[in-house]
């Protein structure tokens, strides 16, 4: 059965909604005019971010030799814009010999799998699931 | 920042935060949840670690 225009629109306006949501944490719940949770967000998941990568953590790239580092990668990828500014301005290189580069992984890794979560919860307000 | 439980706290923290923020829409619930979620995970952490404690890996 064919989608009806009303319906692609909505469709298209969900994934962009979500793609938002993905790039800067709290947009899409700032969109749907959820200001105060989406000010939490937008505040709490960079904060996190920023403290991992000052604890020394390293930002993971995508590597399919290591299937444990692809999957850091995936969850690195979560907090969407901030992961590709950080790297681009070569910051998440990691030191592995300081005493907080695992803790830095753990806030780097939890903030972008936060993020998912959140881009989820945005997708069912929007559909209105919640 | 090198304290371990500073760390841990910090941690416990921001992801009860975004929890409680995310299931709960009302304050008082956020509030509540997030307190509960938060000493869980303090607790958990700290009895863990000492049922660690004789264990030497």
């Amino acid at each position: 059965m064919r989608a009806t225009a009303a319906e692609q629109t909505q469709t298209g306006g969900l994934v962009l909604l979500c793609i938002a949501a993905w790039a800067v944490p709290g947009a899409g719940h700032l969109w749907l005019g959820r200001h105060s949770k989406g000010v939490l967000f937008l505040i709490a998941l960079p904060v996190m971010f920023l403290v991992g990568l000052a604890l020394g953590g390293r930002l993971f790239h995508i590597e399919f030799a290591e299937p444990l580092v692809g999957l850091a990668a995936v969850a690195d990828l979560g907090i969407g814009a901030l992961y590709v500014v950080a790297s681009a301005l070569g910051y998440g290189a990691g030191d592995v010999r300081a005493v907080t580069y695992e803790y830095g992984n753990a806030f780097l890794i939890v903030a972008g799998l936060l993020n998912l979560l959140v881009v989820i919860d945005a997708r069912d307000i929007a559909l209105g699931r919640k | 920042m090198r304290s371990h439980l500073l760390l841990l706290v910090l941690f416990s923290f921001f992801v009860s935060l975004v929890f409680a923020v995310l299931t709960k829409d009302d304050v008082r619930e956020q509030a509540r949840f997030g307190g509960l979620l938060f000493t869980g995970f303090i607790v958990a952490a700290v009895v863990l670690g000492w049922l660690m404690y004789p264990f030497p890996l």
